[in-house]
């Protein structure tokens, strides 16, 4: 198991959503890291070296050894760092639900994120939104059962479905700006969300981590700038 | 009280890598086969989410997603387990199981069903290397999980049994004995395994449907 003089690392760039989700549970877990960012652009030596399969951040190096996928890596921090707080929950079928949505999130909801503001025709665009608010109903009915009155779908503390769906938080409210002001979280239609992400953001193990609105939009432009026009 | 049940199709890898687990730890369950032209209330009401098979309800509370049930599975019932115990090794079994899903099986997929042949030349090439790459983890071993079959071989079902019948009816050559011989081997002890071979659709029936299937448009349900 990990002791203090644990060496760990986590080879990252500061808005990818996917690299936030470690970097909230080594804070839950009170562990320090070494944060190595990735230049935009270019992978390093020591990426290649310790994701040669995918090549794609983030990656945990825990006494040198490899760790790759988001939410792979969240479920190591937690199992290695087990005096830490829980991340996952208690209950089998509790993680199984934790699972499916994490599941649902990075397969089918979180590609319309990326998708909405670099769709090619206005058609796309509304059928992209349409997805993203569908989801979010969806969620929204989630969070209702699975948070059973407390504030995160964790219970009291944030756990692995808030990790998994708070570390979007920052692309979802740019790209709510990108679209011209579109609502996507809303206070009548997912008024439970729409407070869980407020106090998701605010707790001590996320905020220095979820970027603000405003820096995300400018990293956006650069991307943008880069990226070849998306099919629709 | 246990009771368990299972929602499945005779055809569908995702429900036979469940009936696996559950056989593999002697669990007992009831099998609820779908037909999935006509999807069940019962189903539309424990997967509303996405409508599909496998669903395991185990006293009362429902899960889908296959690679989830099998985790729960594992947790429930740590009888001949199906994931490492040490955590960075479980995490490899994760690991290898994800890229599976997304690379291996999702790169058949869509090779299934393009039908344009340069395209589907190009994504011949890429599932190659993802083979390849999968085969390299087998690593002198019988089975991904060692010396007996583990979440990742359950995991990689489709390509041990499913995958050689598609490459007969649509005449692909892509996983075949001379280029990949170390995973051919795996995919000859795969279904041999005398648990595994229990949970194999009949080779004809799957032969006939996937006939039937892939001079299709695409793939219903």
């Amino acid at each position: 198991m990990a002791a203090n003089n644990d060496d760990v690392k986590l080879i990252g760039a500061w808005p990818s959503p996917y690299v936030m989700r470690p970097r909230i549970a080594l804070n839950l877990k009170s562990v320090e890291y070494e944060f190595l960012q990735e230049q935009f652009g270019s992978k390093s030596e020591l990426l290649l070296k310790s994701n040669p399969v995918h090549k794609k951040i983030p990656v945990l190096l825990h006494n040198g050894k490899p760790i790759c996928e988001s939410s792979i890596i969240v479920e190591y921090i937690d199992e290695v760092w087990s005096s830490g707080p829980s991340i996952l929950p208690a209950d089998a079928h509790d993680r199984a639900l934790a699972r499916f949505w994490a599941a649902y999130l990075d397969e089918k909801w979180f590609p319309n994120v990326r998708a909405a503001p670099r769709a090619a025709t206005e058609e796309a665009k509304s059928a992209a939104v349409s997805q993203l608010k569908e989801g979010l109903a969806l969620l929204e009915g989630a969070y209702g059962e699975i948070s059973r009155g407390k504030d995160f779908f964790g219970g009291e503390r944030i756990g692995f479905l808030d990790i998994a769906f708070g570390s979007m938080l920052g692309w979802l409210r740019a790209v709510q700006v990108m679209l011209g002001g579109v609502k996507l979280l809303d206070e009548e239609k997912t008024p439970g969300l729409v407070k869980w992400a407020d106090k998701f953001s605010a707790d001590p193990a996320v905020k220095d981590v979820l970027p603000e609105t405003e820096k995300l939009l400018e990293f956006a432009k650069i991307l943008m700038a880069k990226a070849k026009p998306a099919a629709s | 009280m246990e009771e368990v049940k299972l929602l499945g199709w005779w055809m569908s890898p995702f429900s036979r890598r469940v009936e696996l687990a559950l056989k593999l730890k002697g669990v007992g369950y009831e099998y609820i086969e779908q037909d999935l032209a006509n999807k069940s209330q019962l189903l539309l009401e424990y997967n509303p989410v996405h409508k599909k098979v496998p669903v395991l309800v185990h006293n009362g509370k429902t899960m889908a997603e296959s690679l989830v049930i099998l985790e729960y599975i594992d947790e429930t019932w740590p009888n001949n387990p199906i994931l490492p115990r040490n955590p960075y090794e479980k995490a490899m079994a994760r690991f290898w199981a994800q890229f599976i899903e997304e690379k291996c099986n999702g790169g058949l997929w869509k090779i299934m069903w393009c039908k344009d042949e340069e395209e589907r030349g190009r994504l011949v090439e890429e599932a190659s290397h993802c083979f390849r790459t999968l085969e390299g983890e087998l690593k002198g071993n019988k089975f991904f999980g060692g010396d007996e079959i583990g979440m990742v071989d359950i995991a990689a079902n489709f390509i041990g049994y499913w995958l050689g019948v598609v490459q007969e009816v649509s005449g692909m050559e892509l996983v075949t004995r001379d280029k990949f011989p170390v995973l051919c081997k795996w995919m000859d002890e795969f279904v041999e395994h005398s648990v595994v071979k229990e949970t194999l659709p009949p080779r004809d029936k799957l032969h006939a449907e996937f006939e039937a299937r892939l001079g299709a448009p695409s793939w219903k349900y």
